[in-house]
């Protein structure tokens, strides 16, 4: 009788579903096992991001405080929204007396950032690559400009002015 | 004789609208229907988008074609990879740049990967949807894997933005192939269980099974497109009909059904991820050697015409029309997004039903409310 | 009846009898309550963990000890957060509305049989009590989809009044084919007949179909999934309560808790012996009963939580559907066989 098989087949149905999620409340009950749970905060140490994470845009520094940007503005040319501001001036070489322009600020704008990439290519010297921080979490938007040359750095020798 | 009044005669009763969204649980996102409700039973669906526009299509007309990759990543989010390759595929076509076998089977490899990421996390929602809520936790719990696997080679988990013009954007990691191989072995032992606990249960099957019904004529009039159209028989997956990257090359099934209802929408889905395996599995041992990225020049400059180039995502049927003045960006460019065309459709499968089932089709023609409103 | 009377009997030696007798209805009544809001807050505990196990998850594990305290933390958010409503909402109706929800769910609790010595007021019409006072509780979830101005409140609670409705008289006519077989329906003496076996053993096959119908019932009597229809999450958002805020909305929610606990422990007292140990093993001993009883009744709660997790929600007719054409006619055949069994002396 199709009634009576309708309710068995449909329990057997619903036991069967059952039986999974039973299996797996069991196994997490007793073992954590299948626990997918990533405890955040916990486990910021250990946490470790794949090598390509974009995370931010950084600039490379040496021990010396040297970076590789020569304010060729190609990555502020290239960047689809203008997350980035270059600020520079002429200086005059103490050696050759000829006028080379001279990064002051690496302006980057992670909140206006899609993290596309490009300016990364762009780079003629590779002076700007990825960090794999993705601790932004802030109070204020202005926090999220951030200056990328650090204080009272230099260029670094030999790093040839781009036409 | 006296003629009898019954007191449900004189009872009123009148139609009514309910907004549903752009703040609501089942809508994706934010998208809003104004529904034309006779008590439960649905007369009418007016879905108003415009919610989340942000003027995508203008903004690629600003940007050089370098740049407009990174903004497909924003439509459809789940399908992420495969709209960037449609440009890139666009653009190599129309520039004529020749791209290597290595390029081609690492993108056809990312694209089936995406298609699985993206139906996991449909089916994880259509069961919240149907109100079983432990599917979509056990649907991210493998989804997560794929995940780590675009994390790895591409830095992102969701806007990969990996495919370029000329190639992609980094090479394939060493892990990549293991933890291919590791996620085939670990998802087929999991997609049975996905049948054993929504596709076979009974009031699954009671919510799904003749709802929302969509003949194969209609279908094809709507536009309806991707696994929602071939439910009602259409074939029309782009993989066989215009084969693009290594889909010329790998063996693999287009899923059909021919019911047309919501269950068979379910179903289509299910079983193209079986079909997406198939391929990672031919293709995974067989990454031909090779550059990963053809040198192109800094600026590309199209030449003047009209250009179309189509790829199948997670969704359906997505198109890249451009038109060229020859600049370095498009005079205009549109995208022909699937999720917009599978709207059309709501309406026909729906009305005459109850409000569960336009959530249950709602949900099976797994929209991306960000890929309809641009 | 009951051992509290010392409460009075201390009483009446400072003051009067009679407001002795009324001081320790008070102090009894608190009890009850507090007691009751802790169980409320463990509860919502409870499926919190239980879900997050099943879902792959680890659940409330911050405050507290296990995350105990996290339902408590949550109970003062939503003590201090603002009361709010529609404009044009029925404001009388819609205040009263979640009293009419909670005070129900509270007052059956009075007669459930915690041990043989703790039971506040054994009723000899315990079932029937407990089923009337619980069917109240619809009002309120009805006043509250009423005037809360609200349409999806609306579908909501007209979709109420069609599921409490026919499942009330699921739930209703198994009580009918257990007190078939017990022959009262006073829950203390339900218990004690169950000395010697417990009914779904004793009753063998129609209790147990009786106890299959009884515990899809009452999971449709909570308002639980599958039969969520009422607050339905993904078709109307959060449905009768969705305008609530604050303690209104805790009282829905906590009524949605003790519900469950009350529906688990009638099945205990009616199918399970109560407060009866396995075997007897532990009868002799005083107030261990209410070790058992409480852990019977989360084994059905459990049960209850199970399902929860499982299964997807029904549709407005395939739940009508259930009921009256599955539920109700195989209850009817039911109350038969067992009255033929009780009639024939089948029963163990």
């Amino acid at each position: 009788m199709s009634y009576i098989g309708d309710i068995i087949n449909g329990s057997k149905t619903l036991l069967t579903g059952m039986s999974i999620t039973g299996n797996y409340f069991f196994k997490n009950l007793f073992t954590r096992k299948d626990v997918i749970t990533q405890l955040y905060p916990d486990n910021m140490n250990e946490l470790k991001m794949f090598d390509r994470f974009k995370g931010e845009v950084i600039m490379f520094h040496d021990e010396n405080n040297q970076h590789k940007c020569d304010a060729c503005t190609n990555c502020e040319i290239i960047c689809p929204n203008g997350s980035i501001e270059i600020v520079w001036e002429r200086v005059a070489d103490p050696e050759t007396g000829k006028n080379k322009k001279v990064l002051l600020n690496h302006i980057y704008h992670l909140e206006m950032c899609t993290m596309c990439g490009l300016c990364i290519e762009v780079c003629p010297a590779d002076a700007i690559g990825w960090g794999q921080d993705f601790h932004h979490v802030t109070r204020d938007r202005a926090d999220l400009t951030k200056v990328l040359n650090k204080p009272g750095s230099s260029i670094m020798p030999g790093v040839k002015e781009k036409k | 004789m006296e003629q009898q009044t019954f007191l449900a005669d004189k009872i009123r009763t009148q139609e009514y609208f309910l907004n549903m969204g752009p703040q609501h649980p089942a809508t994706h996102g934010v998208m809003r229907m104004v529904l034309k409700l006779d008590g439960e039973i649905i007369r009418n669906i007016d879905p108003v988008l415009g919610y989340i526009h942000r003027s995508i299509e203008k903004m690629c007309e600003h940007d050089n074609y370098k740049q407009i990759i990174h903004l497909t990543d924003r439509l459809d989010y789940l399908s992420a990879h495969m709209n960037n390759e449609a440009v890139a595929l666009l653009v190599e076509k129309a520039s004529g740049i020749e791209v290597s076998d290595r390029i081609k089977v690492i993108r056809t490899m990312m694209s089936e990967l995406t298609r699985i990421a993206s139906h996991t996390l449909w089916w994880g929602v259509m069961g919240m949807d149907t109100g079983a809520l432990t599917t979509f936790m056990y649907a991210f719990r493998d989804r997560e894997l794929i995940n780590d696997i675009m994390e790895e080679t591409c830095g992102a988990r969701l806007t990969m933005n990996y495919s370029v013009i000329g190639g992609v954007r980094y090479d394939l990691h060493e892990n990549f192939v293991k933890r291919v191989k590791d996620f085939i072995v670990h998802f087929k032992k999991k997609l049975p269980e996905y049948d054993r606990l929504l596709s076979d249960n009974v009031i699954f099957r009671k919510r799904t099974e003749g709802i929302g019904y969509i003949t194969k004529e209609e279908a094809i009039a709507f536009g309806l497109n991707g696994p929602t159209g071939r439910a009602s028989g259409f074939a029309c997956d782009i993989r066989k009909l215009k084969p693009y990257s290594a889909y010329d090359r790998v063996e693999f099934q287009e899923v059909m059904a021919t019911e047309g209802d919501a269950f068979a929408r379910y179903k289509v889905r299910i079983l193209e991820m079986w079909e997406s395996l198939r391929i990672l599995e031919q293709l995974v041992d067989q990454i031909p050697e090779g550059e990963h990225r053809v040198k192109t020049k800094a600026v590309i400059k199209l030449p003047v015409g009209e250009y179309l180039q189509r790829v199948e995502t997670a969704r359906g049927d997505f198109g890249v029309y451009v038109i060229s003045d020859g600049g370095s960006s498009p005079y205009r460019l549109k995208f022909r997004s699937p999720g917009f065309a599978n709207l059309h459709g709501l309406n026909k499968m729906s009305i005459g039903y109850k409000i569960a089932d336009l959530i249950v089709n709602f949900s099976t023609i797994d929209v991306v409310v960000p890929d309809m409103d641009r | 009846m009951m051992n509290l009377t010392i409460i009075s009997e201390w009483l009446s030696h400072y003051i009067a009898a009679e407001v002795a007798f009324y001081a320790e209805l008070i102090v009894i009544a608190v009890i009850y309550l507090s007691v009751f809001a802790l169980l409320g807050l463990f509860l919502v505990w409870l499926e919190r963990r239980v879900a997050g196990f099943f879902q792959l998850r680890l659940g409330p594990n911050r405050v507290g000890p296990m995350g105990l305290f996290q339902t408590l933390a949550d109970a003062l958010k939503l003590v201090s957060k603002e009361l709010t409503g529609t404009s044009k909402a029925d404001k009388f109706l819609y205040k009263l509305a979640p009293y009419f929800v909670i005070i129900t769910a509270l007052m059956a609790i009075a007669v459930l049989p915690f041990s043989g010595e703790l039971q506040a007021f054994d009723v000899n019409i315990g079932l029937f009590f407990i089923s009337s006072v619980s069917s109240i509780s619809v009002i309120g979830i009805f006043l509250a989809g009423w005037a809360s101005n609200n349409k999806y409140s609306l579908i909501g609670g007209m979709r109420t009044g069609i599921q409490m409705i026919s499942y009330e008289l699921s739930v209703g006519m198994v009580v009918v084919t257990m007190a078939t077989l017990a022959g009262t329906l006073q829950l203390s003496e339900l218990v004690a007949l169950q000395k010697d076996g417990w009914f779904i053993f004793t009753g063998h096959v129609p209790a147990f179909i009786a106890f299959a119908i009884f515990i899809i019932a009452g999971t449709a009597e909570s308002n639980r999934t599958p039969f969520d229809l009422v607050e339905a999450e993904s078709e109307l958002g959060a449905g009768y309560h969705t305008e609530y805020s604050g303690m209104n909305f805790a009282y829905y929610f906590l009524a949605e808790f003790v519900n469950m606990f009350i529906i688990s422990a009638v099945a205990v007292v009616i199918f399970f012996g109560g407060w009866l140990s396995p075997f007897g093993i532990t009868d002799n001993i005083p107030y261990v009963g209410v070790f058992w009883f409480l852990f019977k009744t989360m084994a059905v709660v459990f049960l209850m939580m199970w399902f929860r997790w499982t299964f997807p929600r029904l549709r407005i007719d395939q739940l009508l559907t259930l009921e009256w054409k599955y539920l109700i006619p195989i209850n009817m055949v039911n109350i038969v066989l067992m009255a033929l069994l009780v009639w024939l002396g089948l029963t163990f």
